[in-house]
């Protein structure tokens, strides 16, 4: 048996060296792109919004080393136990079978990896809660297969977005692009609101490490700030049915003047808002300036941007 | 330890169908269920070899007219063929593959013999069980061949979340799905029945509960956890039966209701399930690297409570699972905080086993090799799971491929890996024959690469966004998708080694010794004869003192 038993140990290793090879050596480690994944990827994608910054923090730098090296701890223990307690290193075993104080050691430093994995954690789920005001509000609607943008402040009517079909979509954008995509301007506090028509959907944008279910009869809220003009892609993520893989999130970041120019095109209006407002209070109307939609934009976003900027430096160890 | 086994001249065993058919013996039942499991298994596998088949390139190839899909003709070929095939594999490897092997074959089979019991205490209870499952499994199959509403099967998921599994199913497929899970429910709930009352009362003189096998353990607990939750899954899925066919509107928002609702009473079953799937594979791993490294079970105790903790916890910490449905941030924040809970019992496991080889004198036969495997694999599974329970990295995470790695770390290399393990270890004592060394060691081997194969580049497509239940996939997640689906066929290779290794053994049939593995298998059930006497302890043996 002993031949055997070292044929196949030395099979199963040769088998798998190859294996490891075959991963590590094959894809080009091709520069990540924004917005999209990255062929043969092996991390987050590139992020593009402070949330992001904190998230990939929080993943780089505290949880990845950390189950890392529970993983190769386990995985050292191991081999060394085959090397040096194998029947013919160790031939007679020994007989204990407690140790408190281990056994105490075991219990408490898990313990207190967990409390300071918590730390960051309770910092980073309380920063995607804690909502700046809002600069633009984006109606989302999760319909099957296809989502409704509405732009209530701005009184861009609902309209609806479907993935570019495969002859007009560039072959790699193909099931990421849509028709019409969402606009916002870039550098400004877009709020989302979600719901759904008929079954549950989610919209998930990964450059903005949001996700959010879109459920029927509720209106679920998240936040974003772009940092970036560009195309940003995400889509459906909770099974909707048979096109569930066919109804991406294309979100357009693009500057404030192109967006107040596209809300234009929309039929919209930057002030429409305001405009209101004014007209409401008709009497009064002399004494309101149109302030709430333009000085909503500087103030509170202090908070969440800190520590994005301390998280920034970290995110190259995403590879 | 225990008096051995004399042999009993009235041992005499039932003609072929009433032994089979009619059986009330444990350990028939038992191999009834280990039978019923690995057919299963091969159903559950081959689908997941039609899932990553269609995902090895972009684009669809399988699940559309005109292929050997529809040929085939075991799903529809279209995209909706496609989400049918990923639920009923999640539901044959959950209900029909693991909980039958885990509970119904090694439990059945090993838990009277452990304790020093003669039987089950309700053996025909124990039949009813064995056939509900299986006529369970018939309606599940018979819900893929009816009409589903969007296409032929049901297609919602195992998760089965409303509206998608009401209005979007309006087709009977998925009515016969719930019957099914119904009365895979009930056999489930007899079972646990069954295991308690066993456990509770019919140890041999002088084992206390403090005294009983970890698997013991692992099933006794596993029992409670079954018992309460598969009642509040039943409740679930037959409101949804009822806002199906009877008008109800449970979780119709349009009449007052909430389909949130029923993803926390799914998921109040579904964390204990996935438990269900694990702790009796603990209690086996622990048996087997103590008779391999020839050592007592390190921390018994604490291995015992470290299970009675985890079973507890698991039901506390159900809403990790729906951390992006739009629920309170406090509420979020007490959820993430029970779940990295959970991991310190799971510590305490992974480092009592490795404390148990310590200063052993190890042998690595096959089954040790799956232990060992097992160890290092669920610990991967493990600490993913520690990173899904921040609910902020979590909405990045959830719904994604990284998910799908996680869990299959923990199930396809921990779970199936214990079953494996332990069915190597009880191999000649079940059947009565040796299997081949070299053809089981291969099996691991190839299995192992395999699997890590297919799973392992599964977190790289979660991380960078790939969402999970796709039939299809933009062209930058190809890479990875094509490596997995390499390693699925290597793994098919493993699983024809496990079926020569059968072959082998059925052939060859050399003759089983009572012990084969030597003084660190101190189980009772070395003591009987391989296989054990169609009625084994009819004068119990008495356990005096304990191992530990
Ligand atoms: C250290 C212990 C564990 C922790 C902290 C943990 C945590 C989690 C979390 C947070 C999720 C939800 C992820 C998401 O959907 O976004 C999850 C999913 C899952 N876990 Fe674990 N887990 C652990 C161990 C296990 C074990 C032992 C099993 C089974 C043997 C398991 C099976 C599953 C399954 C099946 C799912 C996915 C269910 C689905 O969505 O279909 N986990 N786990
Ligand atoms: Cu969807
Ligand atoms: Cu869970």
């Amino acid at each position: 048996m002993g031949m055997g038993m070292r044929a196949m140990a030395r099979l199963g290793g040769g088998i798998a060296a190859t294996a490891l090879a075959a991963i590590f050596a094959a894809p080009a480690m091709a520069q990540d792109v924004l917005g999209q994944p990255t062929p043969a990827g092996l991390g987050l994608q590139t992020a593009a919004a402070p949330l992001a910054h904190e998230a990939h923090f929080f993943h780089n730098v505290v949880l990845m080393p950390i189950i890392t090296a529970i993983c190769v701890l386990v995985l050292v223990l191991l081999v060394w136990i085959a090397i040096r307690y194998n029947k013919r290193a160790n031939p007679t075993p020994a007989k204990w079978s407690h140790n408190t104080v281990i056994e105490i050691i075991w219990t408490v430093v898990p313990v207190l990896i967990l409390v300071g994995i918590s730390l960051f954690s309770f910092r980073l789920l309380f920063a995607y809660h804690d909502y700046p005001d809002a600069d633009v509000t984006v109606k989302i609607t999760g319909n099957q297969w296809n989502w409704g943008y509405e732009y209530p402040d701005q009184g861009v009517a609902e309209y609806i977005s479907n993935m570019l079909p495969e002859d007009k979509a560039p072959k790699h954008l193909y099931r990421l692009a849509a028709d019409e995509p969402m606009v916002v301007p870039v550098g400004e506090n877009v709020r989302l609101l979600i719901t759904a028509s008929d079954v549950i959907h989610a919209v998930a944008v990964p450059a903005f490490a949001i996700k959010v279910d879109a459920v029927p009869g509720r209106m679920n809220e998240t936040w974003f700030r772009a940092e970036k003009e560009g195309d940003y892609y995400g889509q459906c993520s909770e099974l909707c049915g048979v096109d569930h893989a066919f109804m991406p999130i294309h979100v357009k970041v693009v500057s404030k003047q192109a967006f107040a120019e596209w809300v234009a095109s929309k039929g919209g209006s930057m002030t429409k808002a305001a405009d209101e407002a004014a007209a409401a209070a008709a009497p009064a109307a002399a004494e309101a300036p149109a302030a709430p939609a333009a000085d909503a934009a500087a103030p509170t976003d202090a908070a969440p941007a800190a520590p994005a900027t301390a998280a920034a430096p970290a995110a190259p160890a995403a590879q | 330890m225990a008096t051995a086994a004399v042999h009993d001249p009235h041992d005499h065993k039932p003609g072929f169908f009433t032994r089979w058919f009619l059986s009330t013996n444990h350990k028939d039942i038992g191999l009834l269920y280990l039978m019923f499991a690995i057919f299963t298994g091969l159903i559950g596998g081959a689908l997941s070899g039609l899932i990553r088949w269609e995902l090895a390139e972009p684009g669809i190839q399988l699940f559309k007219e005109g292929t050997f899909v529809q040929y085939l003709g075991l799903v529809e070929a279209s995209k909706h063929g496609y989400n049918a095939t990923v639920t009923a594999h999640a539901l044959i490897m959950v209900f029909f593959v693991v909980m039958p092997a885990t509970m119904g074959g090694f439990g059945n089979y090993f838990i009277p013999i452990m304790i020093g019991a003669p039987d089950m205490a309700f053996p025909r209870l124990n039949n009813i069980s064995f056939w509900l499952i299986f006529f369970a499994f018939c309606l599940l199959i018979l819900s893929m061949f009816v009409d589903g509403g969007p296409g032929r099967g049901f297609g919602g998921g195992w998760t089965s979340y409303p509206p998608l599994s009401t209005m979007g199913h309006a087709g009977p497929s998925f009515d016969l799905a719930i019957f099914s899970l119904h009365v895979a429910g009930a056999s489930s709930i007899l079972g646990a029945i069954n295991f308690i009352t066993t456990i509770f009362n019919m140890r041999a003189p002088g084992m206390t509960l403090h005294r009983m096998p970890l698997f013991a353990w692992g099933v006794l607990i596993t029992a409670f956890l079954l018992l309460i939750s598969l009642p509040v899954l039943a409740g679930a899925i037959t409101m949804l039966l009822s806002d199906r066919n009877f008008g109800t509107s449970f979780f119709d928002p349009a009449g007052g209701g909430d389909p949130v609702m029923y993803q926390h009473l799914f998921w109040f079953f579904g964390h204990p399930e996935v438990y269900i799937m694990i702790l009796p594979g603990f209690g086996m791993i622990s048996h087997i690297v103590s008779t391999f490294s020839k050592k007592p079970i390190f921390g018994y105790l604490a291995m015992a409570y470290a299970m009675v903790a985890i079973g507890f916890i698991g039901f506390i910490v159900w809403a990790h699972h729906m951390y992006t449905v739009g629920m309170s941030v406090n509420l979020r924040a007490y959820f993430v905080a029970a779940t990295m809970i959970i991991a310190v019992p799971t510590g305490v496991k992974i480092f009592s086993w490795i404390a148990t080889m310590w200063g052993g004198s190890i042998t690595f036969k096959t089954p040790m090799l799956w232990a060992m495997g097992f160890i290092f694999l669920f610990t991967v599974g493990g600490v993913t799971g520690v990173v899904l329970s921040n609910a902020g990295i979590d909405y990045s995470l959830h719904d994604t491929y990284y998910v799908v790695a996680h869990f299959h770390y923990v199930l396809s290399l921990g779970a199936i890996f214990s079953i494996f393990a332990a069915f190597y270890y009880w191999y000649e004592k079940m059947f009565g024959v040796k299997y081949n060394e070299f053809l089981g060691q291969a099996h691991f081997w190839i299995m192992f690469i395999g699997v890590n194969l297919i799973f392992f580049p599964q977190h790289f497509l979660g991380l960078q966004g790939m969402p999970r239940r796709y039939v299809d996939y933009p062209e930058a997640f190809t890479y990875w998708n094509h490596v997995s689906s390499v390693g699925y066929v290597i793994t098919i290779v493993g699983v024809g080694v496990f079926m020569v290794m059968l072959l082998e053994s059925a052939i060859r049939r050399r003759k089983a010794e009572a012990n084969p593995w030597g003084e660190g298998a101190t189980t009772l059930e070395w003591t009987l004869s391989s296989p054990p006497p169609h009625h084994q302890f009819n004068e119990l043996p008495v356990v005096k003192a304990d191992n530990h």
